[in-house]
């Protein structure tokens, strides 16, 4: 009875062994899956042209001697990049600016204060969320090139392309809707004994409210840069002049503008050079920006 | 709330985030609904020759891409969702089982999430490519022939079917980050007493993760399969980062381009000097109520399915 017992348990823990094991095999699967597109991308842009054509199959491993450098300037000096960056950093500055400054205030309104009618604008304003962004483009495109006028038959200039660029993205549904929970979620006391030191509303929001709820608008403003710094289609469509394209745009357009086989080397590091930053960005930050997402499920 | 009615004060806080919906929201999507009932809408001179209800849907469906577009669309939503969500949902399991590197691998599975979906759709394409690509060195080792999954030879243009293979791992793999952060959090959330209690009862892990766990997960299973659908019926830049502006391999024929609606959209709003700007608001009235039956045939199942 007792050996039987024992044998048991021994059968139990080994079994319970072999499992842990596969559940490793399975993560450690997928998570190559996952890095498989990073590596080949990095790999890629550190070997020659000529490597790349003669090797088949391709090498997966590179010693650090063997590994070309040189392809990054040579794609920074291929499409003005340096240039596309530069717009891209300023316009997600604006934009970003924009929005957590809109963003504060219309929480502050919704979580704060009372007014008439309020429950049903937050519904409203809700309910957008659900409209394909599609369906907005097309009128903002007149509005913007045409109404505005900041894609002229004259030629457009830098302002325009950063009115353009920047004005339809000051604000965000989805933001106020985030940052009001956590609002919502400063006791009232704070306000009460804020009122009864005759501390303005407006006061209390910034030196009380803003700083408390700082976590949630880091996460606001990074994920909102990293939007900017992925933008493709509204670019494409409102700026008319190569210098005032944003990087996403410069990376596809050259891509699309040689012919045949691209030298795939210089195209990756092309790639690796608009990847680089956010991949920087998201290892720093990664605290603000994996909490905004799991606990609001902000959508890519 | 605790206070009076400040309904001038609170306007005011409202007044930069609501004028900019008001302008960049709210009249777009009254004037969508507009522009798509004028009959030959001219963007020069704001002329038009009438109304018609059906005038634009009309050209919208009779579209060459119409069909296309349609079967693309589906294809990609209900392959790579089902596909992504099931394997999200496997991989935040496991990972919430494990305590040794649980970090480390939440970090990497997160890291699509954050990346470029033009740059990584070129590196995608890359990998596929029939004589460089990963995928091709991958099917050598087991003794395929190099297929051609997105290029563009002369007399050897990639197919639909492979083109779409390609695709459809991309979507997937891009999909995979939120969904398993999302779970990760839902399951993390649930009361240790069930698997406690399943424990003492020396329940068998299977029964385990279909008794408990996917039950008491349903609402956020519901959840990202409704957000999923609806974002794969969008898709459009991973095909524009995998295959560029032509939706297909160059020279590809054109029952071979990977046109989804919102493509049909993009393509009618920027065509030529002045556009066809009712017929891209007809499109993107389709695409609305697509998705909108969609989300309510979900919220019905899931009133019916999910435990709550």
């Amino acid at each position: 009875m007792e050996k039987n017992n024992m044998k048991k348990q021994e059968e139990y823990r080994i079994r319970r062994i072999i499992f842990k094991t596969l559940v490793y095999m399975f993560l450690v699967g997928f998570a190559l899956f996952v890095i498989i597109p990073f590596y080949w991308m990095v790999l890629t842009s550190l070997k020659t042209y000529t490597q790349i054509q003669n090797e088949v199959p391709p090498s997966l491993w590179l010693s650090f001697k063997e590994m070309r450098f040189d392809n990054y300037p040579a794609a920074l000096a291929a499409a003005p990049y340096i240039r596309f960056i530069t717009n891209t950093v300023i316009v997600a500055a604006i934009s970003t600016i924009g929005t957590v400054f809109t963003t504060i205030f219309a929480a502050f309104a919704f979580s704060r204060l009372n007014f008439k009618g309020r429950d049903i604008l937050f519904l409203v304003l809700l309910s957008t969320m659900m409209i394909p962004g599609e369906m907005f483009v097309i009128t903002n495109y007149i509005t913007v090139t045409r109404d505005f006028g900041w894609n002229p038959v004259s030629g457009q200039t830098q302002l325009h392309s950063l009115l353009a660029l920047t004005t339809p993205f000051m604000t965000s549904v989805f933001y106020i809707f985030f940052l009001r929970q956590t609002f919502k979620q400063i006791p009232d006391e704070l306000y009460l004994a804020a009122k009864v030191d005759g501390t303005s509303d407006f006061k209390y929001l910034w030196r009380i409210m803003v700083p408390i709820a700082l976590p949630t608008i880091i996460t606001i403003t990074i994920i909102n840069a990293m939007g900017t710094w992925s933008a493709y289609i509204w670019p494409t469509l409102v700026t008319s002049k190569e210098e005032f394209r944003l990087v996403t745009n410069g990376l596809r357009n050259y891509y699309d503008s040689l012919l045949g086989d691209p030298e795939y080397n210089q195209v990756m590091a092309a790639a690796m050079i608009v990847t680089l930053p956010l991949l920087i960005v998201f290892l720093f930050l990664k605290k603000y920006i994996m909490r905004g997402v799991s606990r609001s499920g902000i959508k890519g | 709330m605790l206070e009076k009615q400040s309904n001038f004060r609170a306007w005011l806080y409202l007044f930069p985030a609501l004028g900019l919906l008001a302008l960049y929201t709210f009249y777009p999507l009254f004037n969508a609904f507009y522009l798509a009932i004028l009959k030959d809408f001219n963007v020069l001179n704001r002329t038009f020759s009438g109304y018609s209800l059906v005038e634009n849907f009309k050209i919208v469906f009779n579209h060459p891409d119409f069909k296309l577009a349609l079967k693309n669309t589906a294809v990609i939503v209900f392959v790579s969702v089902p596909i992504s969500v099931i394997v999200a949902l496997f991989i935040s399991v496991a990972l919430n089982s494990i305590k040794k590197f649980q970090g480390v691998f939440q970090t990497i599975f997160f890291l699509p999430y954050v990346t470029n979906a033009i740059a990584i759709g070129m590196a995608f394409a890359f990998i596929f490519h029939k004589d460089y690509g990963l995928v091709n060195m991958f099917l050598g080792w087991i003794g395929i022939d190099p297929i051609n999954w997105v290029n563009s030879e002369p007399g050897n243009v990639a197919t639909w079917g492979r083109t779409m293979f390609a695709l459809i791992v991309y979507t997937v793999w891009g999909g995979l980050a939120f969904k398993i952060m999302v779970f990760l959090s839902g399951l993390q959330s649930i009361d240790k007493q069930y698997y406690d209690a399943a424990r003492v009862d020396a329940t068998p892990r299977r029964r385990v993760f279909t008794r408990i766990t996917v039950p008491l997960l349903s609402p956020i299973i519901a959840y990202i399969t409704i957000t999923s659908f609806i974002g794969a019926f969008k898709a459009y830049r991973t095909i524009v980062g995998m295959f560029g502006p032509t939706l297909g391999p160059a020279g590809a024929r054109p029952s071979d381009r990977l046109v989804t609606i919102v493509a049909i959209v993009y393509e009618a709003i920027d065509n030529g000097a002045t556009g066809k700007y009712s017929e891209a608001a007809a499109a993107s009235i389709v695409l609305f109520l697509i998705t909108l039956s969609f989300t309510g045939v979900q919220m019905w199942v899931s009133k019916k399915r999910v435990h709550y």
